[in-house]
């Protein structure tokens, strides 16, 4: 398998909330009394089921409680586990789940508030994701500019599956906040569960639900395309954070094929949809849908036609791997290099202007 | 695509020189559907689509949700002359390509069949009566078409009338579904479907749109045109998972599937994928007893129209070899816009035997008509 170097830049770990309890000194009189008296529950998603196999990978669960919610033991089997210079945080707490946009607003800046308190401010080799919520891009581009300040906050965040594709005008004042602010936009799996998880209706199974994200990454990738994001904001990035990889190339392909067939339709798109995915798309390693083979691995990469779209990953504490087995068998040690350090120093401006 | 093509040269227009071909999509239409498909609806059904029409989950009357390209998404050279719509006459159809491209085999797939009508009722007798039609307009007429049985598979029990109605008549070589059902096509709803088809030894194809009335994507309905069109291959993965996840394969195990008219390079990434995801929750599926990879492998088949098209030959090649040459089988798409022309297909270099399969044999395998 091929070495992480040390130094490595580690693009996608989950931080969990433990609490609400813990969240509480974080939200203003009024939202902390709601909570109190309404006995909100935990926001937890349906997306990570608590006890699932692919929540917690067996070696990284506690023997009681979630896992991904003590600092010490995500520096011993994260950070020092595989000897990275930098890991930048997602926070799932279900923010974006939420129907009350005030609410999600309060739960928003809580989370961030309290990313920065406890986990930033008591670890130098860590940054986060600003969590917005996207039920209201106004309140979500006022809580990026809250935060841009901090250097340490290196990307916006949002889920696959919202209310609307992510492509749709309604969401561009957070992109034109994140491009202000030289902040990719973090797109990681997960549902607002405002619509089925398939295009044909809901699926019986949890593992299903996981596979299914990736079919949303693509018709995300579509709309954020089609929609035109990448003409309106020529600076910005986005990250695809546990999404899967393999899909990317055919998926570009298709929709390659019906833009030479149907630009008509949408002309401030000019140039072939992956050449702007080699521009404007990087996506996370792991999980890894790859083939057995690593001959097959090394011809898959090929079809990517850049070094320069993938970025490490370890989703800790989700179990995609087992050991150091962070990369799969077939990828060069050029491009693990790239993987590893190149391309998420090269994504996030940010992270070179908080390391010497 | 709507543009002027090239003046054919004579040799290409002898068909005794070319590769006999199997088209596994081509759409036919009635020129009026009072005076080719009422004759096979009961009385009741023609005073019901008279008042309210073909209702389906969608917003227009008529039309679809998105409008198309180009009117009925047609080539411009398709219509009829002397009139009539895009693949409406058997005559003309073969002509105008079933001899010009050399097409031994012809797979009808009608679409506005009754499939998808919000009344389950008026679905299968209209799917009765375009089955019917079929036979009468087009498979009795030209010996090299073959029929689709249309089924009303939102209600599984009228589902199975059909296919035992149709089942060993050689017009029909498989039975019809689309795409976006208002459930996912594992669920248990459709497995009397599965079971029956099984039983009758008959493929089943399953095409791009649908009327299931959920959003085309899991975040909502998209924009555009070419979202609607692209987002087929992703209600096809999510077809596919839902077919082997929910065990039907094992339930079924004659069952054979095609995936039409949604793409095929998507296969490999989603088998390796939900390969990854099945090994860490074999618990959660203890009726998917082997690893989904080996279930596509034995039971999905995929029609290749619009064709994959990456700069690269190779890449595609890699694709076409990790899916399997002997599960792709070549469609046009007649009359569609989109049409795959096959002595223009970007095919990467292969033996003539993979060839030729690739255009004639595996559809002739599939249907058990070499």
């Amino acid at each position: 398998m091929p070495a992480v170097a040390p130094g490595a830049i580690d693009c996608d770990l989950h931080p969990a909330v433990p609490n609400v309890k813990a969240l509480l000194p974080y939200f203003d009189d009024h939202w902390r009394d709601m909570i109190v008296q309404r006995g909100v529950h935990e926001l937890d998603s349906i997306s990570y089921p608590n006890n699932a196999p692919m929540t917690a990978r067996p070696d990284w669960k506690p023997e009681t409680g979630k896992a991904g919610v003590d600092l010490d033991r995500l520096r011993a089997e994260a950070l020092d586990g595989f000897q990275t210079s930098l890991a930048i945080c997602n926070c799932l707490y279900g923010v974006q789940l939420l129907y009350t946009e005030d609410m999600a607003y309060a739960y928003a800046r809580a989370v961030n508030d309290w990313m920065a308190a406890e986990w930033l401010d008591k670890e130098p080799r860590l940054r986060a994701s600003i969590v917005i919520p996207p039920q209201n891009p106004e309140y979500a581009a006022a809580e990026i500019d809250r935060l841009a300040g901090d250097k340490r906050f290196v990307q916006v965040l949002m889920l696959v599956m919202d209310e609307m594709p992510l492509g749709r005008r309604r969401y561009w004042p957070i992109y034109k906040a994140a491009e202000r602010h030289g902040l990719p936009i973090g797109i990681h799996a997960g549902s607002a569960y405002r619509h089925p998880t398939t295009p044909v209706g809901w699926p019986s199974y949890h593992a299903e639900d996981s596979a299914a994200q990736a079919q949303a990454f693509q018709t995300t990738l579509s709309s954020l395309m089609t929609e035109g994001v990448f003409a309106e904001f020529p600076e910005l990035k986005v990250v695809l954070l546990e999404s899967g990889f393999a899909w990317l190339p055919s998926h570009m392909w298709r929709l390659g094929k019906f833009w030479r067939g149907l630009r008509m339709e949408i002309p401030w798109v000019d140039r072939h949809p992956m050449e702007i995915a080699k521009e404007h798309v990087r996506l996370t390693i792991n999980p890894r849908d790859v083939p057995p083979s690593a001959e097959a691995v090394e011809r898959l990469m090929n079809h990517f036609e850049s070094d320069e779209m993938l970025l490490f990953s370890t989703d800790y504490p989700h179990w995609q791997f087992d050991g150091d087995d962070a990369l799969p068998d077939g990828i060069s040690p050029a491009l693990a290099q790239k993987i590893c350090q190149d391309n998420p120093l090269a994504t996030y401006p940010r992270l070179k202007e908080t390391v010497s | 695509m709507n543009v002027k093509t090239e003046t054919r040269t004579p040799t290409s227009a002898d068909p005794s020189v070319k590769l006999a071909i199997a088209d596994c999509d081509i759409h036919p239409s009635p020129k009026s559907v009072e005076k080719e498909i009422y004759p096979y609806l009961e009385e009741r059904w023609r005073k019901h689509n008279d008042i309210y029409g073909l209702i389906l989950r969608q917003p227009y009357q008529s039309g679809p949700a998105y409008p198309k390209g180009q009117p009925d998404a047609a080539r411009r050279d398709a219509y009829v002359p002397g009139g009539g719509r895009p693949g409406s006459d058997v005559k003309y159809m073969g002509t105008h390509h079933l001899d010009e491209h050399n097409v031994q085999l012809g797979v009808l797939n009608p679409l506005r069949s009754g499939q998808g009508l919000q009344n389950v009722d008026f679905a299968a007798a209209y799917c009765r009566a375009v089955n019917d039609w079929q036979i009468s307009h087009w498979t009795s007429q030209d010996a090299r078409l073959k029929g689709s049985v249309c089924l009303p598979y939102e209600d599984a029990a009228l589902s199975v009338e059909e296919i035992e109605r149709r089942a060993g008549d050689p017009n029909f070589v498989q039975a019809f579904m689309l795409i976006r059902t208002s459930e996912p096509m594992g669920q248990r709803r459709y497995w009397p479907i599965y079971d029956a088809l099984a039983a009758a030894n008959m493929p089943l194809a399953v095409h791009a749109f649908g009327f299931g009335g959920t959003p085309s994507t899991s975040s909502g309905w998209p924009s555009y045109y070419i979202e609607d069109m692209v987002a087929h291959a992703q209600s096809a993965q999510s077809m596919v998972m839902s077919l082997v996840m929910e065990g039907v394969f094992e339930r079924a195990p004659g069952l054979k599937v095609v995936v039409v008219e949604a793409g095929f390079a998507w296969l490999p990434p989603l088998a390796w994928r939900l390969d990854r995801i099945w090994e860490k929750n074999r618990a959660e599926l203890p009726h998917v007893k082997r690893p989904p990879s080996e279930y596509i492998r034995d039971h999905i088949w995929l029609t290749t129209q619009p064709f994959e098209e990456p700069d690269r030959r190779s890449h595609l090649k890699d694709t076409m070899e990790w899916i399997g040459w002997d599960k792709l089988l070549f469609a046009t798409d007649y009359p569609h816009w989109d049409f795959d022309d096959p002595a223009r297909l970007p095919l990467p270099k292969v033996d003539k035997a993979t060839r030729e399969n690739f255009f004639l044999g595996n559809a002739l395998d599939l249907y058990g008509l070499r």
